[in-house]
């Protein structure tokens, strides 16, 4: 599942040094779910709304592997390409459109 | 590129399990055919006699439907019978003309059922009782006649026969030896049996030796007749006297063929393209006939066929156990003793319950239970290991639940339990969602079932029960090992003791090291393998490795415990257990400030404060001004005092001073697990040592050392290590074996699950004989300690290592 980038602008929230390799930062909106901003072994910059779609579970404090991250609170395997629960679990946490630029991390935004 | 081709001939269950291994292995190395010769994809094998007694149906049984095999790009040519292999033109001919090459070629032929050589055995209504269409017969027959006659007494004789009663027939079983299932049970056992199937209606004409099947004149069977002349009317007859591996094709294109395929321990064939598994495979001169051991040979082949080239196979214990509904038999290993064993028995001939253990030099050889097999896969995992029984002898015979209290005892409970009961209480998982599971998705593993189910993938204390359920649905297939024989995780196929044994052999002192020098299958690990490597690589090479923050679970890398709804908890320490006022205040004021919604007393001695959100923890830490308490970690938890000598009317000792000395020695250790330790000051033992890894209890003359108790998931008393005279002693003794706990048990191993492996005996000969021993490793933990800082003070900005990163939020 994804945000629809139609109606979203770019908002630049971070660069790729301020998240650690392998690890993740919370964005904050107001009134509105948090957003955790990966960055794996291989610099790639995905992100998902902050919420494993098992029991809520905050993704952004999971351990960070290949182009996954384990839910902290139960161990659900989230893909972060394409925010699909690992099987033989079934949920998706919700993907945010995101683009790197000169370093620059941007989010899609509404 | 054009791809190898690789072409499977046999579609049965040992060669489906080899192709799934392979691909997970090496997912696009070859393109890939399969011939077999039923019309059916691969199915169950174990599980037609649930289908003859109408508990389950055919599409209940099928393991890989067609779809798998599109899926994964298997061309699959079903009814179509391999008929000859030109090995010099690495050609497969299939009846009907098709012709397949091969690069490499893997036999799964199985085996046949051996047909009695007697006159009439052609005759209609003579059937064998091997696949789907043996039993869609069977079915027939008990629909439309009434005498069955099933030849042979083994497990599948049985089986049919059991099954052939509940569908409404007649059935006499005729068994050429005194003793039914005489490869499976002893004579005792096999009295029991036979009582209870003929208390089910059947009979049993042994020892009884058929020489002719009659015909009614028609080309039917009417009849049997033995060689004592007598005979016994029949509509159909089923024989079912054992299996010969089927080398038909491996012999016609000059294969070593001695009774089954001879094959290595790499399961190659004398021809090095030609691989081989399953029922038609002679190891080391033994022909399985069992499910789990053929698995064990396709995961070895599969390695092989991938090009990875490590896998060996060195033979299996076989256990069996008898698939009729409310008969519960099991026997593995040698059950039948004999020269140098001793057996322990007990039977209960009224309840139906009989059980033989086989013991030699100290180890469990054998098992033959009937009637309670609960424990069945308790004692063939002991059988496996070769655990020493000594400390376990008086309880053995009463199972695994006899060893602990809560915990486990529910095993007992697997065969007999509702499908609506609870097995797994953390995640509300009742046993019909978990044999449901087991059914239709195909599971033989407990670690399949926890992915499927959820089912013990919390606290684990149901495993015992998880895996018993297992074994009654799918009987040997079941594949239950120790922890110390199972790879890590799907990302290697070493074990705990093989990853520990290589980073300190070869040195390996980073995570990429030992990745690329075990070949792990992924690029970076998964959040099961790398927390182990890590604490291996500190633990192993302290000062020299680096902590990575990024291999740690939320917990230690947050350094506080992640609740439910995200926030997290904070316990600061206290040396043991003791406060005073100005603590107590700076505690008051953060929950003030911090607006915390709980403050709570822990079960350790120390004050929770729960519910603090991730960005103000720097703040909390810096505020409180105490140490870290390591609540959430993998470490040294709290050492629990009594007041002691210095308060109490009968203390013996400063059991306070006592645990504080030991706090402060043991505060920063990692451990493979987390660690609480507990000093008394006197027998009464009010701070609990009895259930804590180390618990020091104070005598008049001197301290008692207890080591691996446990108050967690299932109770555990400590087991008495040593008394000794002075606190230095305590400190020594009880660091020395918290070290050896550190070197040598595999992560997530308590040090009752370590004990428990290794032996008390061993603990004590390196901790309490070897007094240098004793002295290096206590000189080892102190180091290892020495170069730890505590983690709140680094991470609210004390020193340069501090990642603030992780607790600051972005915004937008």
């Amino acid at each position: 599942m994804m945000i629809q980038p139609t109606t979203c602008q770019w908002r630049l929230v971070c660069t790729v040094d301020d998240i650690p390799v392998q690890g993740s930062r919370v964005v904050q909106r107001a009134g509105q779910d948090d957003i955790a901003v990966f960055r794996t072994a291989n610099d790639e910059i995905f992100a998902v709304v902050d919420r494993c779609p098992h029991k809520g579970g905050p993704l952004s404090a999971g351990l960070v592997h290949g182009r996954s991250v384990a839910c902290p609170l139960h161990n659900w395997v989230i893909q972060l390409d394409d925010g699909r629960a690992q099987a033989p679990d079934e949920g998706c946490a919700l993907k945010v459109p995101v683009k790197v630029d000169d370093g620059g991390i941007y989010l899609g935004l509404d | 590129m054009k791809k190898p081709q690789l072409v499977m001939v046999g579609n049965g269950m040992a060669g489906v399990r080899t192709l799934e291994e392979l691909l997970k292995l090496a997912p696009d190395l070859y393109d890939i055919t399969v011939f077999g010769a039923e019309p059916w994809p691969n199915y169950n094998r174990i599980m037609l006699s649930p289908v003859l007694t109408g508990e389950q149906t055919v599409q209940d049984i099928i393991l890989n439907d067609e779809n798998w095999y599109a899926e994964n790009g298997i061309r699959l040519l079903l009814n179509r019978k391999v008929c000859r292999i030109d090995r010099a033109r690495r050609l497969v001919h299939a009846e009907g003309g098709t012709v397949v090459p091969y690069d490499k070629l893997l036999l799964a032929t199985g085996s046949n059922p051996f047909v009695l050589p007697v006159p009439g055995k052609d005759l209609n209504g003579v059937v064998t009782f091997r696949d789907i269409q043996d039993v869609s017969r069977m079915i027939e027959a008990a629909a439309t006649h009434r005498h069955a006659v099933v030849i042979g007494g083994g497990l599948l004789g049985l089986e049919a026969a059991a099954g052939l009663r509940a569908r409404g027939m007649e059935v006499s079983v005729v068994h050429l030896n005194e003793c039914l299932l005489e490869r499976q049970l002893d004579s005792e056992a096999a009295g029991l049996l036979r009582r209870t199937l003929e208390g089910r209606g059947l009979s049993f004409l042994m020892p009884r030796q058929t020489e002719a099947i009659l015909d009614d004149g028609q080309g039917k069977v009417a009849a049997v007749r033995f060689t004592d002349g007598s005979t016994v009317p029949a509509d159909l007859v089923v024989m079912a006297v054992g299996i010969r591996p089927n080398t038909e094709l491996a012999e016609g294109c000059g294969l070593h063929v001695n009774r089954g395929v001879v094959v290595s321990d790499t399961l190659q064939t004398f021809d090095p393209r030609i691989y081989a598994v399953g029922e038609c495979v002679s190891h080391r001169g033994i022909a399985y006939g069992l499910v789990a051991p053929l698995f064990e040979q396709a995961r070895v082949a599969a390695n092989h066929l991938a090009q990875f080239g490590i896998g060996s196979y060195a033979g299996s214990i076989t256990s069996t156990k008898l698939k009729v509904t409310g008969i519960d038999v099991f026997s593995a290993g040698d059950f039948q003793g004999g020269e140098g064993t001793e057996a322990i028995t007990l039977a209960d001939p009224t309840a139906g319950v009989y059980k033989k253990l086989v013991v030699k030099d100290d180890r469990l050889v054998g098992a033959c239970l009937y009637g309670d097999t609960a424990d069945g896969a308790w004692y063939f995992r002991l059988i496996g290991s070769g655990t020493p029984i000594n400390e376990l002898r008086d309880q053995l015979m009463f199972g695994e639940g006899a060893l602990g209290d809560s915990g486990h005892s529910g095993e007992n409970r697997a065969a007999a339990m509702p499908d609506t009961a609870e097995v797994c209480g953390c995640n509300g998982v009742c046993k019909g969602t978990i044999v449901k599971a087991i059914r239709d998705q195909g599971l033989f593993t407990v670690d399949a079932v926890k992915k499927h189910t959820k089912a013990a993938s919390s606290c684990g204390s149901c495993t015992g029960l998880v895996e018993q359920i297992l074994i009654n649905c799918v009987g040997g297939a079941a594949d239950v090992k120790p922890k110390s024989e199972k790879p890590i995780c799907g990302c290697t196929d070493h074990t705990h003791g093989q990853v520990r044994k290589a980073i300190r052999e070869q040195h390996l002192t980073s995570m990429v090291q030992v990745m690329q020098f075990l070949e792990w299958r992924s690029p970076d690990g998964c959040a099961t393998c790398r927390p182990a490597l890590n604490y291996y690589l500190i633990s192993t090479w302290p000062g020299e490795a680096v902590d990575d923050a990024r291999s740690r679970l939320v917990n230690e890398r947050m350094h506080a415990n992640i609740q439910k709804d995200g926030t997290y908890s904070v316990v600061p320490r206290m040396w043991g257990g003791v406060t005073n006022a100005g603590e107590l205040r700076r505690i008051a004021d953060v929950a003030d400030k911090y607006d915390i919604p709980m403050v709570k007393v822990t079960g350790g001695q120390r004050i929770d404060l729960l519910g603090v959100k991730k960005e103000d923890l720097p703040g909390v830490w810096a505020d409180l001004d105490m140490p870290c308490g390591h609540a959430y970690g993998k470490s040294l938890r709290t050492v629990k005092t009594c007041v002691g000598s210095e308060f109490c009317r009968f203390g013996t000792q400063d059991s306070t001073g006592m645990g504080i000395a030991l706090e402060k020695a043991l505060t920063g250790m990692w451990s493979p697990h987390k660690v609480k330790l507990a000093v008394s000051g006197c027998p009464r033992n009010c701070a609990e040592s009895g259930i804590k890894d180390v618990g020091v209890i104070a005598v008049e003359s001197g301290w008692e050392i207890h080591v691996g108790g446990n108050g967690g998931i299932r109770t555990e008393v400590a087991q008495f290590l040593a008394k000794v005279t002075t606190s230095d002693e305590v400190l020594e003794y009880s660091l020395a074996f918290l070290q050896l706990y550190r070197e040598e048990a595999f992560y997530l191993e308590r040090t009752v699950h370590y004990l428990s492996r290794v032996g008390l005996d061993y603990v004590k000969a390196r901790v309490v004989e070897d007094a240098e021993n004793r002295r290096a490793l206590q000189a080892r933990l102190r180091y290892a300690v020495s170069i730890e800082a505590d983690p709140w003070a680094e991470r609210v900005g004390q020193t340069p290592r501090a990642d603030v990163r992780d607790f600051q939020p972005l915004s937008v």
